[in-house]
């Protein structure tokens, strides 16, 4: 592989799977929030 | 409405249990074919590696905000597509209508592309397509009658019953609800997925050549950036890969709870379905990188999208490679998990909306709509005709059907409507990520730009000539004529009169936070 495309694939997932990471742990630090009163389907 | 009626709603519509049955649902749906066959192609012809930069731009500038503006939507207004619509203003009823009949016309074709792989799946395990997978596919699999017979009624059983079975599992999946039903099957199906493409991922770099495919997927080509067709086909990309814009992530929103983090949710959505195609792009491009060593050409010799990928390139792959059944399996396994998730959310679209308008029943709305649209789907795509109507249909009703609405719907609630600051301050009250400025920038002025250059460039380059060389009266009705009909049946269905216990106001409590 040439060092370039070496490059844009670390780049890519360091964005990608970096960004996801990050996501998720900031989704860890909010609060779930309410649950739904009721989850029958009637 | 009173906090009894909000919650009897509530309990009568579904919800989802939790916010991460909600987000695993979310990606279940926005995770589809598109991401294992579509993504890796549109990268290699558009730059390679340059690629990335367009479409991490696609993603943050306009994916996310779209996402946002969805979820913002069915979370504020607590309905179907055309329920959120009409609470939003009675006359734009109809545009989540048209949302929805796009979605009906979807779901019939992709039910099959399902079954397709189902029995892909099983002829595998013996490699089934014998010595020309190319051959094997269109005839003795298809056995495509010629586009020019039009639409026929000859019945393949290899093709018509692995399509009845997904419908009866489908079928099943939706009759049991919004939770035990749509929600527990993305919890299950989409870690399986995630789990069997990465096996599939290190096998596929462990073949010879393997590497020789990464290089020409990430090969930065620089001039590419230049181009505006490929910053189209990044926001393009980005825009058919997250279900928005047609009701789904409306839907879907409108099942969680008043106070669920949206913004946050929709950060790790938009992050787990781009980090899933930068996977399959791996996957797909290292098995490519074999095939071309195998035959002894150039990588770009053999690269292919679709239908062609899936169904012709990776059987060659799975004949050639050391433990090619078990690469199949795994591929067409991965197919058929990521069609199933979004095949669900696609259909629960059309029955959120059914139940809304006319008070039904789980069980019955699920009937009144699945089973016609199965109907519809074994008689078209059980037959030697199949792949011309799938074809024109996936064509047209993408581009003239999700884009268009999605322009649409767009302009009328940030331009007529003018709903946006109220979204804004929906999704503020509980969001982990504050939307200002930047995101109504984003979703009044720069997303509609984008989104219209690209559907004036696909209205140019489609009515320049017969698209696939079909017959032109096929891509009259099955294009063009069904892009257009979900149009005016939108309209006319937006005429019934909601039912008394549907009320067309916003539910009360969910402006409590907004004060």
């Amino acid at each position: 592989m040439s060092g370039s495309a070496i490059a844009m694939m670390i780049l890519a997932m360091a964005v990608l799977w970096g960004g996801l990471c990050l996501a998720i742990a900031n989704l860890g630090r909010s609060k779930e929030g309410e649950t739904p009163e009721v989850r029958r389907d009637l | 409405m009173t906090r009894e009626t909000a919650a009897t709603q509530d309990a009568r519509r579904g919800a989802f249990s939790s916010r991460l049955v909600f987000i695993f649902a979310a990606i279940g749906s926005a995770v589809g074919l598109g991401n294992i066959w579509r993504f890796p192609y549109v990268t290699y012809e558009n730059g390679g590696g340059a690629f990335i930069l367009p479409y991490l731009v696609a993603l943050l500038t306009a994916g996310i905000p779209f996402l946002y503006l969805d979820y913002a939507m069915g979370n504020r207004y607590r309905g179907s597509a055309p329920l959120s619509f009409a609470r939003m203003h009675r006359k734009a009823e109809f545009l989540g209508w048209w949302q929805t009949g796009i979605c009906a016309v979807i779901a019939v074709y992709y039910a099959a592309i399902i079954g397709w792989s189902l029995r892909y799946m099983l002829l595998s395990v013996d490699k089934g397509w014998g010595e020309d997978p190319a051959q094997f596919f269109t005839g003795q699999f298809l056995q495509m009658a010629d586009p020019a017979s039009g639409v026929t009624l000859d019945f393949v059983p290899g093709i018509l019953v692995p399509l009845v079975v997904v419908w009866i599992v489908v079928i099943a999946i939706m009759a049991l609800g919004v939770q035990k039903g749509v929600g527990a099957t993305s919890v299950i199906f989409i870690p399986v997925l995630v789990l069997a493409f990465l096996i599939l991922v290190v096998q596929a770099l462990l073949l010879p050549g393997a590497i020789d495919g990464l290089d020409a997927l990430f090969t930065p080509n620089w001039a590419a950036l230049g181009d505006t067709a490929v910053w189209a086909a990044a926001f393009g990309q980005i825009f058919f890969s997250l279900s928005i814009g047609f009701g789904i992530m409306i839907t879907y929103a409108s099942y969680t709870g008043r106070r669920t983090d949206m913004t946050g949710s929709g950060l790790v959505v938009g992050f787990a379905n781009s980090g899933f195609e930068l996977l399959c792009g791996i996957g797909v491009f290292a098995a490519l990188g074999f095939m071309a060593q195998a035959q002894g050409v150039a990588v770009g010799e053999v690269v292919a999208s679709g239908i062609g990928l899936a169904f012709v390139a990776f059987p060659t792959i799975i004949s050639e490679a050391p433990a090619g059944a078990f690469l199949g399996v795994l591929f067409f396994a991965s197919l058929i998990l990521a069609g199933i998730t979004s095949l669900v959310s696609i259909l629960e679209v059309v029955i959120s909306a059914i139940r809304d308008k006319f008070e039904m029943t789980r069980i019955g709305s699920t009937m009144v709509v699945s089973m016609p649209l199965a109907v519809v789907s074994i008689v078209l795509f059980g037959t030697t005709s199949t792949l011309t109507v799938l074809d024109i249909m996936d064509n047209f009703i993408n581009k003239f059907g999700i884009l268009l609405v999605a322009v649409v719907s767009m302009v009328v609630i940030v331009w007529v409507l003018r709903e946006l600051p109220a979204l804004a301050s929906h999704l503020n009250a509980y969001g982990s990520i504050p939307v200002r400025g930047w995101w109504t920038v984003l979703i009044s002025v720069f997303v509609p730009i984008v989104l219209g250059f690209i559907l004036v460039q696909e209205f140019r380059s489609t009515l320049a000539k017969t698209y696939g060389g079909y017959p032109e009266w096929m891509v009259s009705v099955f294009g063009w004529g069904l892009a257009a009909a979900v149009i005016p049946i939108g309209i006319l269905v937006a005429m019934v009169r909601w039912r008394p216990d549907t009320p067309t106001e916003i539910p009360a409590r969910n402006m409590e936070a907004e004060r």
